[in-house]
């Protein structure tokens, strides 16, 4: 079957710096996919190329099917990303926000209710200015216009960042429910236990390439021990 | 003008960026060549015969006195300044459909030279106000718009200068120039309009009749005007084309540094209570 | 696309709404722009009398660099570009939607002064078809040309200054225009200002246009 994502010898720049030193990863449907590795070793960088933000200039790069080398803009629409940024209106309440946003990909307005109700802000919270939410609320509301779009891809950078115990719980319950129904997870994460626990495997990466790949054979004793790719998904 | 970059294959897939390409060989000393100095001779003979021509030969108008002769330079001047803006546009609006950097750096050049003869055109004119009617400005058609395209191009390049990304300034800068000429048209038509309804027929003729010796005076100054625009555009189009070079990365040395990264172990911060090293005197 | 710019603008002035930015700081600033040239040119004389079309129209586009930079502001908040660029919205119609609740907010203003002009100024209201048809042509010229700059110069450091110092310039046209306009309609003979409003509506549909082609390359490249 197609895989979601598959990507080889990726090489993508940000400006003149090669973010992606030509990166090999193959993601296939309903997989839950974590990237882990250094600060500035590529994680948001292969996130905003599955979602068709940033070009990939070298390479092969294909995602649900479109070859984000002829054009990235049609994948967007089938991806939700929730990266570092909130992508909120301050001055709007989180049912505005999330109305917006839903509207904005063409979400109807039972799934943005239904999104909301998800993430327990369909409640009292729903009418409250973002600039008055908590930094977890938000991460909240984020997710909320994530879910409101049903992408097919989830493209999570860092998502238990910020969030408290119980919303990091209830991430993990509605990753865990649309793989169910379908969807694909690809995130980054430096809560390695939680991030383990939810994934089916992880890959490494290391100065934009994944390590033990032809591009970026495993680094040398010094270096910090690679996490192997563990199991996989048959 | 060599504005293409080489289409390069790596595993039988081709690199797309125009901002990749093989480094530049050691940069020219100075952007000179035999066709330039050709052209700069050139015009230092145009501009010694306009000098010639315009003080002496030509004989002063009936009107305006010697003043008229400061027309020699500022129509010129004026015609010179739009052949700028039209550059910019034209190379904003070929950037946006090639993406190749030269444009850019034609954009950029035909806005500095426009800018260069808007001074011309505006310290001509003014300088032709003083004796004629008493004032430094008046508020004629031409030096009107001028002052407002002036304005225009200096917007221009200080969107040039920020501290950019290189690809979002281009961006930016691109569809600013693609809007120049459009702006310099809506605004001459505009300030032309306003002012022919202040002014008798009489009182401001910035073109004065002219013929005969002076004519000629007029066309050569057109004739230096063109060697000395074409000079400054040659030169300093090379200035940015070899600033793009120098900008420009090999992607395969990129790449192979960066993933040099990975083979070599991260720094580590030394963990706390180890000596900071020599020269740390106990206390 | 209609349908996209129908939810920004709603989405701006829904922001607009909450904050009150507009109706708190930009319309008081406005007011004080019109008493400030009273200060500044003797109000007894004639001066005042005679300068009130042109200095009503300093003062929105004064007031209208506030609006547009405010505007721009909504769309430079963390993260928004992005999210942008990955929905479904039409690049043009975010434009057309943005440029109608500035359109919207600069009305409101354009009333207000209109008020205070005639309080402050002694203006009296004289053909007001043509003052109507100028300020409507105007409005839209001012709204496409300024969300079209405001995209320009969007989330850059130095946007506060850059912003009037490329987009006034370009406005003065619009100037020129619409006072020669409004001195037709109070003073003058009203039939001469119509072609002046021709030349705003001119105007307004070539950056109607130009902004809503340009808007989608300036929120991918920048």
């Amino acid at each position: 079957m197609e895989p979601v994502v598959h990507l080889r010898d990726a090489v993508a720049l940000l400006g003149r710096f090669p973010a992606l030193a030509g990166i090999d990863l193959d993601v296939r449907r309903g997989e839950v996919v974590l990237l882990r590795g250094p600060n500035g070793a590529g994680k948001t960088t292969v996130l905003r190329v599955c979602a068709g933000l940033v070009p990939v200039v070298r390479g092969e790069a294909v995602v649900l099917g479109h070859d984000l080398r002829r054009d990235p803009r049609p994948v967007r629409r089938r991806v939700g990303l929730l990266g570092h940024a909130t992508g909120l209106f301050d001055d709007l309440t989180v049912a505005d926000n999330v109305a917006f946003w839903g509207r904005a990909y063409r979400a109807g307005r039972g799934d943005v209710e239904a999104a909301l109700a998800a993430v327990g802000l369909a409640g009292r919270l729903r009418d409250v200015p973002v600039a008055r939410l908590s930094a977890g609320q938000r991460r909240r509301t984020s997710l909320a216009c994530l879910l409101a779009r049903r992408p097919e891809l989830w493209l999570l950078d860092e998502p238990h960042a910020g969030l408290d115990h119980d919303a990091r719980d209830l991430l993990d319950d509605l990753v865990r429910r649309a793989v169910a129904q379908g969807a694909t997870v690809l995130m980054s994460s430096h809560e390695l236990d939680r991030a383990v626990a939810l994934a089916d495997r992880t890959v490494e990466l290391a100065a934009g390439t994944a390590v033990g790949t032809p591009a970026a054979p495993a680094p040398s004793a010094d270096g910090p021990a690679p996490v192997a790719e563990v199991g996989h998904v048959a | 003008m060599t504005a293409t970059s080489p289409a390069r294959t790596h595993g039988g897939t081709t690199d797309t960026t125009p901002h990749t390409g093989p480094p530049a060989a050691p940069g020219p000393e100075h952007t000179g060549s035999p066709a330039t100095r050709v052209l700069g001779l050139a015009a230092l003979a145009a501009v010694a015969l306009l000098v010639l021509y315009g003080l002496v030969v030509s004989p002063p108008d009936r009107e305006m006195a010697d003043a008229v002769r400061l027309m020699y330079v500022h129509v010129p001047a004026a015609t010179l300044l739009y052949t700028g803006c039209f550059f910019t546009t034209l190379a904003s609006a070929m950037w946006l459909w090639k993406r190749t950097p030269g444009w850019d750096a034609l954009a950029e050049t035909g806005a500095e030279v426009a800018l260069v003869f808007a001074v011309v055109t505006l310290v001509t004119g003014s300088l032709w106000g003083r004796p004629t009617w008493g004032t430094y400005w008046t508020w004629d058609a031409r030096l009107t718009s001028t002052a407002v395209l002036t304005a225009l191009l200096v917007g221009y390049l200080a969107l040039r200068r920020l501290d950019l990304d290189p690809d979002a300034r281009s961006v930016r800068a691109a569809v600013l120039g693609l809007l120049l000429v459009p702006n310099v048209v809506v605004v001459n038509r505009s300030v032309e309009w306003w002012r022919s309804l202040h002014q008798g027929s009489t009182l401001v003729r910035l073109d004065p009749q002219i013929e005969g010796d002076m004519l000629v005076a007029l066309m050569i100054g057109f004739l230096a005007g063109g060697l000395v625009f074409a000079w400054l555009m040659v030169h300093r189009f090379r200035v940015a084309w070899l600033a793009q070079q120098a900008d420009r990365i090999d992607l395969d040395a990129a790449l192979a540094a960066r993933r040099a990264e990975a083979a070599a172990p991260a720094e580590r911060p030394a963990p706390a209570g180890r000596p900071a090293g020599e020269g740390v005197s106990p206390a | 696309m209609w349908r996209d710019a129908t939810l920004v603008a709603g989405r701006d002035l829904r922001v607009e709404l909450r904050s009150r930015v507009t109706a708190n700081q930009v319309a008081p600033f406005a007011l004080l722009v019109l008493v400030l040239f009273a200060f500044a040119l003797d109000p007894d004389g004639p001066v005042l009398e005679r300068a009130t079309p042109g200095l009503y129209w300093i003062t929105v586009l004064f007031a209208a660099v506030l609006a547009i930079a405010r505007s721009a502001a909504i769309d430079e908040a963390d993260g928004v570009r992005d999210a942008l660029r990955l929905s479904a919205l039409h690049p043009s119609g975010v434009f057309v939607g943005k440029a109608l609740a500035v359109a919207a907010e600069l009305v409101a203003l354009e009333l207000l002064l209109g008020l205070g002009v005639v309080v402050l100024y002694g203006a009296e209201p004289a053909g007001v078809g043509l003052l109507a048809a100028t300020c409507a042509c105007a409005t839209v010229a001012v709204a496409s040309t300024g969300t079209l700059y405001g995209a320009l110069v969007s989330g850059l450091r130095v946007r506060e200054t850059l912003l009037p110092l490329l987009l006034l310039p370009v406005l003065a046209p619009v100037l020129i225009a619409a006072t020669r306009a409004f001195e037709a309609a109070l003073v003058g003979v009203v039939a001469d200002g119509w072609p002046w409003c021709g030349l705003l509506a001119a105007f307004a549909v070539l950056y109607s246009v130009a902004g809503a082609l340009a808007y989608g390359t300036l929120l991918e490249g920048s």
